[in-house]
């Protein structure tokens, strides 16, 4: 595909009932009442000239390019900042205006480097555009007098360049900043001759600026530029796929000269971020060919052994050889596999489908296990689906934002734009999260109630929220008659009506004023629009699952369901966590959410692939390694997943992987669970593939093959032959052949096709007969079970306490430049913000144990110790300290520990009591890990050098 | 499972289903080990039960009265 130039519409869409219809250059054309004629005249196919606007920001009209004539009117407005009108006679072109056009460039370029030829932006550059368009011949004022030539540029930032001497001040990079990301990082600095671009003052890796690319995307010229083009050049053809980092699920153009990578650039018809990206969808993809990629299949026979590198057919047989082995040794159920929420839903349902059918287990389960699995347990017994209710645009019609457990602006930082731009135009917040996230108090953004709760008690807060409504009198009475079963109701609302669910009963619990718990109740409540947006800090924890319904009956309660601008909002965590569910990686269930025991739907699959299916749900992941410890339990298939770093007690998991006797990892890179394997198949990465990916509002998006996958094969075609050697063939020549089977498999996805998908975009499922072109609300009229259904709620105080001995909390959670366990963004230049986990402590906790910033201290539970560097923040509250778990050497799950939620173990990371203290060596544990990843990661070349 | 981790779950679930009317509860957590423990873990809280089941939660000891009997684990393939 050639290289796709987006039509810059010069001004945003208007979303208006009203059209209005005027003339332009004589043609009739009719827009959305409060469309700029710039932007009217371009949908007419009509170009016309303009430097400082752009369709990502609102009209400025500086650059005074874009003038037009009205009839009947005097002089000459400029078309981006004057609103088309009925009847209005407008002329683009004109003797005067080309004159007036002219002299303006002349301005412009006698104080602009003549250096074109050499320029970054050569070839894409609208200063150079619209020198050409108004036909500039000559600069009658020369270039010797004052200007602002001056050499120099801000290279600070890792990823993009900012060099002064280009800028023409028409501030679409600042405008951008402020109105696309929300940051106000950018600012126009002095006044008259005087004023310049400026990052607040300092350069823009000092500054407030996240890295978003926002500015970059803006700027016309070469001001703002990403250094990849400066090194490489400007791309020669584009693919458009989407991001593989969080659940936005960015839609970006891959830019590429030949099979290189020169940029990815957020694509403005990606429906879940409308032209806007972050730092790492944006900026963060050299891993995909980084040095560390593993690029040829390797085995060994112990994990203390040196890799052998072998042929694919050696690797593949072996690892079959082996599972076989172990079945016939230890039982059909003695091996299972895990799918990955970073690889396609096509490659995921193919995983599945190779355990459940060659397998001949249902030993099957997902990293959604240890993130969102209490989302799909709440929704689905309240509403009757494992999925958020809303689209994200949803939010622009919300009136109340309530933020639990979740931090937008740094784990989905696009749709954190989206939202406080929401919340810039009016709408208000209530954050409930015991640290002080950003979102709290940012730039023209102030929450209306922060309710910092302590770590473990959001069920309690839950719950006296709604006691809030239902003893105040707010429920909406209508609606629950309506919607809901209200035998199940009249149950709930007698039992959250108790004094002790009371604000003030749990006060001490939750460690929240009383009366702020009400405040904030009233105002989700009766505030118009309800929308709940939530994240980890809501689902891991041991009542995750609880908290989750705890949600769902607060906004079944006050009707906040079944329309836009309200609903239950899971923000998740990967780029396909959402999918991977989806796609029948639990051991309980089939894609769609059917479970293994419903006769039907497992005779449905039986007779599809030809083989009987177990009726019992299989073993979790956690269950895995405890019958692996237990010795039951001997191979495993791992796809893209590191279960060492990123699942909680890494000594059990250690232990787990070790007892095995075979371990295959399918991976980009030798990663912490790679140390315990046996068989290693390279994978690739979402450049080299295509598939779909599914995004928190269930949106299906197209993943597009950009390059060649560099180890040779697509996860999904090495799936296949695994599944072939193991007996069980599987005939797919494309993965959109495998997305006809979901469709003839799965109720929701029926409608589901790559023609459609190429079609209209994207879709969001449910997408059959009764919606074709997909669902982006959910649950109105009635809940897909029938009757939204309450159910109780009892907080019951986690068992992970804290004592003398341990007498802090810890929570664990991610960062804007990482990215969970790092495999990716730690292998780009994002470790310039973020090059090792530290622990945050509030300052009183610091000061009582002696600690100071940038000190080693040891962080221990019951688990374990680790020894990281500490940061004094007063984000935390007194008593809680928080890090990450994006660096392996740190080890941060070697302290979490093994209790779980109740209904789905998806682990308690948010609640391990630990303590904190001076430390001057790494811990044993570290000490450890560093050998024995030397020891457990030598390759031997195929000549046989180590 | 060691069998403090399998008593530690088990009671885990019975403590959300305690709020329901007793019989209610004692169904909710039978249907929650139905639909998602595996054979083995069933099997292993059926076995603990027949010795006494000693600290179990005793809705989970009425629920795991009504699970299926321990079967045979299919043949290797």
């Amino acid at each position: 595909m050639a290289l796709i130039q987006e039509t810059d519409y010069g001004t945003p869409h208007i979303l208006a009932k009203t059209q209005v219809t005027l003339e332009i250059d004589g043609k009739p054309v009719t827009v959305p009442a409060g469309t700029s004629i710039m932007r009217a005249a371009v949908e007419s196919g009509v170009p016309v000239p303009k430097l400082c606007a752009t369709d990502s920001v609102e009209a400025f009209g500086s650059c005074r390019l874009c003038l037009v004539e009205i009839e009947g009117r005097k002089g000459t407005p400029a078309s981006c900042t004057t609103l088309a009108e009925p009847g209005m006679k407008v002329r683009t072109q004109s003797p005067k205006l080309a004159r007036m056009r002219r002299g303006m460039m002349e301005l412009y370029i006698s104080d602009h480097p003549l250096d074109c030829l050499t320029c970054s932006a050569n070839g894409n550059c609208e200063l150079q555009d619209m020198a050409g368009v108004v036909g500039l011949r000559e600069v009658r004022y020369g270039y010797d007098g004052a200007n602002h030539l001056q050499p120099g540029k801000d290279l600070s930032n890792p990823y993009f360049s900012f060099e002064p001497s280009k800028c023409i001040v028409c501030s679409r990079c600042v405008r951008a900043c402020e109105e696309v990301q929300g940051t106000f990082a950018l600012t126009i600095q002095g006044r008259g001759f005087a004023s310049k671009v400026s990052a607040g003052g300092t350069d823009f890796l000092s500054s407030e600026c996240v890295s978003c690319g926002a500015c970059v995307q803006a700027c016309p010229t070469a001001t703002l530029i990403e250094k990849s083009v400066t090194e490489k050049g400007q791309g020669d053809r584009s693919v458009v796929t989407t991001c593989a980092y969080c659940g936005v699920g960015c839609s970006f153009k891959a830019e590429l000269k030949g099979n290189e990578v020169v940029r990815m650039v957020p694509y403005k018809d990606g429906k879940a971020n409308h032209g806007h990206s972050c730092v790492k969808g944006r900026f963060s993809w050299g891993y995909a060919t980084h040095k560390d990629r593993i690029l040829k299949p390797m085995i060994r026979a112990k994990i203390t052994d040196p890799w052998k590198e072998v042929s694919w057919e050696e690797a593949i047989g072996h690892a079959a050889s082996e599972f076989k082995r172990i079945q016939a040794k230890y039982g059909r159920d003695s091996i299972g596999g895990i799918t990955s929420s970073r690889c396609t839903d096509e490659e995921t349902y193919l995983v599945q489908k190779m355990i459940r059918a060659a397998f001949g287990n249902n030993n099957v389960d997902t990293c959604a296990r240890v993130c969102h699995s209490p989302t799909g347990y709440g929704l689905s017994n309240t509403f009757g689906t494992s999925a958020g209710t809303q689209d994200f645009d949803s939010v622009n019609d919300a009136d109340v934002i309530l933020v639990i457990g979740a931090n937008p602006t740094d784990a989905h930082p696009v749709f954190a734009s989206q939202m406080k731009r929401r919340l810039r135009e009016g709408a208000r917040l209530i954050v409930i999260d015991p640290r002080r996230i950003d979102l709290i108090k940012s730039p023209h953004v102030q929450a209306q109630f922060h309710l910092p709760l302590k770590p473990g008690t959001n069920v309690a807060i839950i719950n006296a929220l709604a006691h809030v409504v239902v003893t105040e009198g707010l429920v909406a009475e209508s609606y629950v008659k309506e919607r809901c079963d209200v035998a199940a109701f009249e149950l709930w609302r007698k039992f959250i009506a108790e004094e002790r669910n009371s604000p003030e009963a749990v006060e001490a619990v939750t460690g929240v004023p009383s009366a702020d718990v009400r405040a904030a109740a009233r105002l989700y409540a009766t505030g118009g629009n309800g929308a709940i947006y939530y994240g980890l800090g809501v689902t891991e924890h041991s009542q995750g699952s609880t908290m989750v319904i705890g949600m769902a009956n607060l906004a079944m309660a006050t009707g906040n369901l079944g329309r836009r601008g309200v609903g239950v909002n899971p923000l998740r965590g990967q780029n396909n966590v959402q999918g991977s569910c989806d796609m029948g990686s639990f051991p309980h269930e089939f894609s769609g959410y059917r479970h293994v025991s419903n006769d039907a739907v497992r005779v449905s699959f039986e007779q599809a692939w030809g083989v009987p299916l177990q009726g019992e749900p299989g073993l979790r992941i956690s269950n895995m390694l405890d019958a692996a410890c237990d010795g039951t339990f001997k191979g495993l298939y791992v796809q893209g997943e590191d279960i060492v770093q990123s699942d909680p007690n890494t000594k059990h998991v250690s232990a787990g992987l070790a007892a095995m006797e075979c371990v295959v990892i399918q991976d980009l890179f030798l990663n912490e669970t790679a140390s315990y394997a046996h068989v290693f198949l390279p994978g690739s990465s979402f450049l080299e593939k295509d598939g779909t990916f599914i995004n928190a509002e269930r949106r299906i998006g197209m993943v597009r093959k950009a390059i060649p996958p560099m180890a040779g094969y697509a996860d999904w075609e090495i799936t296949i032959k695994l599944s072939e050697a193991l007996g069980y063939p599987m005939h797919y020549s494309h993965p959109s052949e495998i997305m006809d089977e979901i469709a003839r498999m799965t109720p929701t996805f029926a409608g589901v096709s790559y023609e459609k998908l190429e079609r209209l975009g994207s879709v969001q499922w449910p997408c059959n007969e009764k919606a074709p072109e997909g669902t982006p609300i959910m649950h109105i009229g009635s809940f897909v079970r029938g009757k939204g259904r309450f159910m109780i709620t009892e907080f019951i105080a986690t068992d992970e306490r804290t004592t003398d001995r341990f007498p802090l909390i810890l929570t664990t959670g991610r960062i804007l430049s990482q990215y969970n366990v790092g495999a990716q963004t730690r292998r780009t230049e994002n470790n310039v913000w973020h090059s090792e986990d530290v622990l945050e402590i509030h300052p009183w906790d610091a000061e009582n144990r002696g600690i100071r910033e940038g000190e080693l201290v040891s962080l221990t539970s019951r688990a374990g110790d680790i020894t990281l560097p500490a940061r004094i923040s007063e984000r935390m509250q007194p008593g809680v300290v928080y890090t990450t778990f994006h660096h392996a050497m740190t080890g941060a799950n070697v302290v979490t520990t093994e209790f779980s939620d109740w209904a789905t173990s998806c682990p308690e990371y948010k609640v391990t009591a630990v303590q904190v203290q001076p430390a001057k060596r790494l811990s044993e544990w570290q000490e450890h890990y560093k050998e024995a990843k030397r020891r457990t990661t030598q390759i031997l070349s195929q000549t046989g050098a180590d | 499972m060691n069998a403090e981790h399998m008593i530690h779950n088990a009671n885990q679930i019975a403590l959300y289903f305690s709020s329901y009317p007793r019989e209610e509860a004692v169904a909710g957590v039978l249907d929650h080990l139905k639909k998602y423990w595996e054979r083995r873990m069933k099997d292993q809280i059926i076995q603990y039960v027949a010795q006494g089941g000693a600290g179990l939660h005793e809705l989970v000891v009425d629920a795991v009265k009504r699970l299926d009997v321990p079967q045979k684990h299919a043949t290797p393939r």
